[in-house]
């Protein structure tokens, strides 16, 4: 296989990781937006995803499309629990409180998906089939069609939603000012709640299209939290477009680095990124100037 | 129309309001007026539905709201100028705006709504070349106008305003009371307003009150409270 | 003056009781099994009292404090094994290692702020385990190395695990009298007030970056000593060990028992580092109790176990 063929194989399968990315970071922005949480089990969402899809599929043999509704449908609903338990009962809380119970949640979602289904990973059908398709010599899985169909999908259902629904702009106006929403009538808690069903929603969409080429595993959901939370900082916290952009940077330099360095090395290479980041521009490198000086954080 | 009896308000604690009564007629424009920290945003926030903590009994027309939500109490026809505009900066006038309806928006009403819009504009011919640009980037007295416009985009019976003059040039100041004016007389609106500039309020109102430390200790009408000796030595200032 | 005695004294004699009573109990149990644990409960106590007064005094949070501990741990295993370097050496050199790396990690890190700072920390964690992976000639790699020496003192190999015993909790007690004389400090009450009000205390004048770099540092040579100890316990290393689930069992310890307070740090990492052994039926899943208690504390009672008035004597009854 010539050199530009391999290229292009580590390109196409940097996209497709970068998809999974944007989709977990466009998650973390969601609720970020609505109430200034990171969601540190915004990973676990994609992990439930996968699982649930794996046991409607392969153990109660309900057909795949209607296995992946059912499934990203119990994640939202524990999306939307979990912030009704958890979240909307907490008085003033302090960041290091709210970041300790989403740990709490991350680790609750990780031991009952592990007391459900054990150590064992799963794998899920293939949407429509496992032929390569080739590409100019490269070979693309059907599934990564699906992946990518689904991110435009996702991306462009909530741009729409956030610039022309009413519901949507009421989310932003919360984030922008809580009190303010409240005079103008908007019910704050409703509003936060709505967004952690839309996060879990997103989250068990992103599980269930991945799981066909990535094993879905109790454990996988942190690592691809953390890299998905990078992905979100790096595109600029709260910034949907920064989030595709920041998703498919860092799949790229994460398939490069592990196609021409070390593969042992790859999931290091996300997280300095993620580090870079933090330090030098940590309001993203996306972020529109104009309205990042007009929001208080 | 709006009838308030011992009421109490908290902050944590602290107590900042201790048990005020007043009521205020339909049509007519109130002033309350008050030293700084003497309870005026608390009260104008506690019939609003923001504060945590409220006893005692708030009557809005027939129904009770002491202890309703915000959102509720938008929907009765309440409507809040907060203190310091609290507008949604990084969005634009139009969106301002149309957030100012959101307990009302149904997709159905979508074109009321433009008409609604179209009015507001008619009020505020400033804010018109301004739709598109984003609240924090307008001047400090298009913002006000926009706060303004905002609570009157609910199409409220009772319209709250707390201090609304405040940092504005006298011309716009004047221009905003006109305004207020105006709609009392076109629509009927009711207005309780919470200036520092007591002279200019009165002025434009039929009656007010004079809180201190989180009680009414006086009241009466505009001439009555003009010629009062204490008010005038306190709020007035002397001419 | 007269104020600074009395503080040594009350904290030394708190410090001096812990030892008192953790070789008493030592006495009372005499069964290795449960001496074992209440090394590694010693361990992770070194561990969380860092954890805590970061937490709890300075009001920043670690999620990579399992990095540091390996830190010590691999520094010492690797020069004493690989290098054949006495442990008089290798302690230092360690303890050096760890704390000059948390040093140049936290000038850029400590500078972030809540879940940003959150976040940094567990990529740090992540990137130092994917490095003891990877690094096969020194590390062993994933299947990780052993034969590391026993610790000899005066002589004494450490060869028991009641001797050990007692040399992990005399370094308990050290640490724990060095914490609560440093939380009586001005250093102590100025830490307080960054946990304050963050920007409050900035203008008081108080350099809120240096001290939160200082207690950073300290809580990383704390775990590194832990490191060390258990290095020369097990004397056999894995990744496994020095995972982000490590790191995050830590964090719950210190805010199951209770965050504002060091002896809350010490209550939480005993109760969860002895409970999963009771529950030894749940091993399995230990993940999800930790998750449940962690959860339950944290929305019934933010402020933690600590304070918490409990039949001690009954229970301790109980067991026998
Ligand atoms: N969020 C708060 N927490 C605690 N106390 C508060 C809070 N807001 C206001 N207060 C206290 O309540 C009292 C009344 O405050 P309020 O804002 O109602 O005064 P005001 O009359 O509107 O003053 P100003 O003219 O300065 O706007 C003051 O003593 C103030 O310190
Ligand atoms: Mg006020």
């Amino acid at each position: 296989m010539n050199i530009g063929v391999q290229l292009l194989q580590y390109t196409l399968s940097g996209i497709t990781i970068g998809s999974i990315y944007a989709m977990v970071a466009i998650g973390f922005n969601i609720i970020y937006n609505s109430t200034g949480i990171i969601n540190l089990a915004q990973g676990d969402f994609v992990m439930l995803g996968g699982m649930a899809a794996v046991y409607f599929h392969n153990s109660l043999h309900i057909p795949l499309l209607l296995s992946g509704f059912f499934a990203i449908t119990i994640v939202t609903c524990i999306g939307i629990l979990f912030e009704r338990v958890a979240i909307s009962s907490l008085k003033n809380p302090s960041i290091i409180t709210l970041i300790i119970i989403t740990i709490a949640a991350s680790i609750l979602f990780k031991g009952g998906a592990m007391f459900i289904w054990g150590k064992d990973a799963y794998v899920l059908p293939s949407f429509s089939g496992d032929k390569p398709i080739m590409f100019f010599g490269a070979t693309i899985l059907p599934q990564t069609i699906w992946i990518l169909g689904f991110l435009g999908l996702i991306v462009a259902a909530l741009m729409a939603f956030f610039r022309f629904s009413i519901v949507g702009k009421a989310m932003k106006a919360c984030s922008y000012n809580k009190r303010a929403a409240s005079i103008v009538g908007i019910n704050v808690n409703k509003m936060v709640m709505i967004s952690f069903a839309l996060s879990a929603c997103i989250g068990g969409i992103a599980g269930v299209i991945v799981t066909p080429i990535a094993l879905a595993h109790y454990d996988r959901g942190s690592l691809l939290g953390l890299k998905g939370f990078g992905t979100a900082v790096m595109g600029g916290l709260g910034n949907m477009g920064g989030a595709v952009a920041a998703g498919l940077i860092i799949g790229l330099l994460e398939s490069y680095s592990a196609g021409l360095l070390s593969s042992g090395y790859k999931d290091a290479v996300a997280l300095v990124i993620l580090l870079m980041v933090l330090y030098f521009r940590p309001g993203g490198i996306f972020g529109k100037k104009e309205i990042e000086s007009l929001k208080t954080y | 129309m709006l009838t308030i009896r011992s009421l109490r308000s908290y902050y944590e604690s602290i107590c900042a309001l201790k048990a005020v009564s007043l009521h205020i007629q339909k049509g007519e424009i109130v002033t309350l007026i008050g030293a700084n920290g003497s309870g005026k945003s608390t009260l104008l926030n506690s019939i609003a539905g923001l504060m945590p903590k409220t006893k005692g009994t708030i009557q809005f027309e027939d129904t009770e709201i002491t202890n309703l939500s915000s959102s509720a109490i938008v929907k009765l026809g309440i409507a809040l100028v907060p203190e310091g505009r609290q507008l949604f900066f990084p969005m634009n006038v139009m969106d301002n705006l149309i957030l100012g309806t959101y307990p009302f928006y149904t997709f159905r009403n979508k074109k009321n709504l433009y008409n609604k819009i179209d009015r507001i504009f008619d009020l505020f011919p400033a804010l018109v070349d301004r739709k598109k640009q984003l609240a924090g980037t307008l001047s400090g007295g298009e913002q006000q106008m926009l706060s303004i416009a905002r609570a009157l985009m609910s199409e409220p019976k009772l319209l709250l305003m707390d201090e609304p003059s405040v940092g504005l040039a006298p011309k716009i100041v004047e221009s905003i009371f006109q305004t207020l004016i105006l709609l009392q007389k076109q629509t009927g609106l009711t207005i309780f307003l919470v200036e520092q500039n007591a002279k200019l309020a009165l002025n434009i109102s039929q009656r007010g009150y004079v809180i201190e430390t989180g009680q009414i200790i006086l009241s009466g009408e505009k001439e009555e409270l003009m010629n009062n000796k204490e008010v005038i030595r306190a709020y007035l200032g002397k001419e | 003056m007269l104020k600074m005695k009395n503080l040594f004294k009350t904290s030394f004699s708190k410090a001096g009781l812990t030892f008192i009573v953790s070789v008493i109990l030592m006495a009372i149990l005499r069964n290795p099994y449960y001496v074992g644990i209440l090394i590694f409960l010693g361990i992770n106590i070194i561990i969380t009292i860092g954890l805590s007064l970061l937490m709890g005094y300075a009001g920043q949070i670690s999620l990579g404090q399992a990095a540091f501990f390996g830190i010590g741990a691999y520094a010492t295993g690797v020069l004493t094994t690989k290098l054949h370097m006495p442990i008089i050496f290798s302690f230092p050199l360690s303890l050096l290692l760890t704390v000059t790396v948390a040093f140049i990690i936290g000038i850029p890190t400590l500078r972030l702020k809540g879940h940003y700072l959150a976040m940094a920390t567990l990529g740090l964690g992540e990137i130092v385990f994917i490095v003891f992976n990877e690094l096969l000639t020194l590390t062993g790699g994933p299947s990780g190395f052993g034969n590391i020496p026993l610790i000899k003192i005066f002589g004494v190999e450490l060869d028991s695990d009641y001797k050990y015993y007692i040399f992990v909790w005399a370094i308990v007690s050290l640490i724990l009298f060095l914490s609560l004389n440093i939380i009586n400090s001005r250093f102590g009450r100025a830490l307080k007030a960054i946990h304050k009000a963050e920007t409050e205390s900035a203008t008081l004048g108080i350099n809120t970056f240096r001290l939160k770099l200082y207690i950073f540092v300290l809580s990383a040579g704390y775990a590194s000593i832990a490191g060390f100890l258990y290095a020369h316990y097990i004397t056999f290393l894995s990744p496994g060990t020095f995972s982000l689930g490590f790191s995050i069992v830590l964090v719950t310890m210190v805010a199951v028992g209770g965050m504002e307070n060091i002896w809350g740090a010490i209550i939480g990492t005993t109760v969860l580092t002895v409970l999963p052994e009771y529950l030894r039926f749940f091993k399995d899943y230990d993940i999800l109790i930790y998750g449940v208690i962690l959860m339950t504390i944290m929305l019934l009672r933010p402020e933690g176990l600590y304070g918490i008035k409990i039949p001690l004597r009954k229970i301790l009854s109980a067991r026998n």
